[in-house]
């Protein structure tokens, strides 16, 4: 799973039968440092995420999984909403 | 896999149902010599891994799934698999 901000919405009437009922969101995947990298996507809400939220969320068939037995057409669904992010190790100074 | 230190955690009260109860890890993908490669990024843990530690992450859904919860078919992409004691190289 991967840290991404949720940065829109997306409204889209017509779409895959599947995707009906589906809150579509638009985010921006993270770095480490919580710095943006990469370009934004649009994912499928299954935790009831908002805009402005720190989420993570899951790539590939997995994250269709958390509405099956539905086959839902996603690669990117959000599968939580952060709390928190500890940071206790800094990799920097030390190398082994 | 990918060999990873693990450098922190991360605390979300609000998470899909297959993730709840498991501890979820930030590892920062390391090479050999420990130096960092790519991003960090979040794996979930069954071995009860430290932060500091180099374990070794699968990156794959269905095997992260089944390693971190023992069920398939949970939204999981990453899990920790092991945690290494030593490397040896020729």
């Amino acid at each position: 799973m991967r840290l991404a901000k949720v940065i829109g919405t997306l409204v889209a009437t017509i779409k895959d039968p599947e995707l009906q009922g589906a809150k579509l969101l638009v985010i921006q995947p993270l770095d480490g440092q919580h710095r943006p990298s990469g370009k934004p996507m649009v994912s499928i809400d299954a935790v009831g995420a908002g805009v402005g939220e720190l989420v993570f969320w899951c790539r590939g068939k997995e994250s269709s999984f958390p509405f099956s037995p539905r086959e839902v057409p996603t690669d990117c669904t959000i599968t939580g909403i952060v709390d928190r992010v500890n940071v206790e190790y800094d990799i920097g100074s030390r190398n082994r | 896999m990918i060999l990873a230190r693990v450098i922190g955690n991360v605390i979300a009260t609000q998470k899909e149902k297959g993730l709840v109860g498991s501890k979820i890890m930030l590892v920062q993908p390391v090479g050999l010599e420990g130096e960092q490669q790519g991003s960090s990024f979040l794996a979930l843990d069954a071995l009860d891994a430290g932060v500091g530690d180099l374990v070794v992450v699968v990156q794959e859904g269905w095997s992260a799934s089944t390693a971190a919860t023992s069920v398939e078919g949970r939204a999981i992409d990453a899990a920790i698999v092991a945690v290494v004691d030593t490397i040896d190289l020729d």
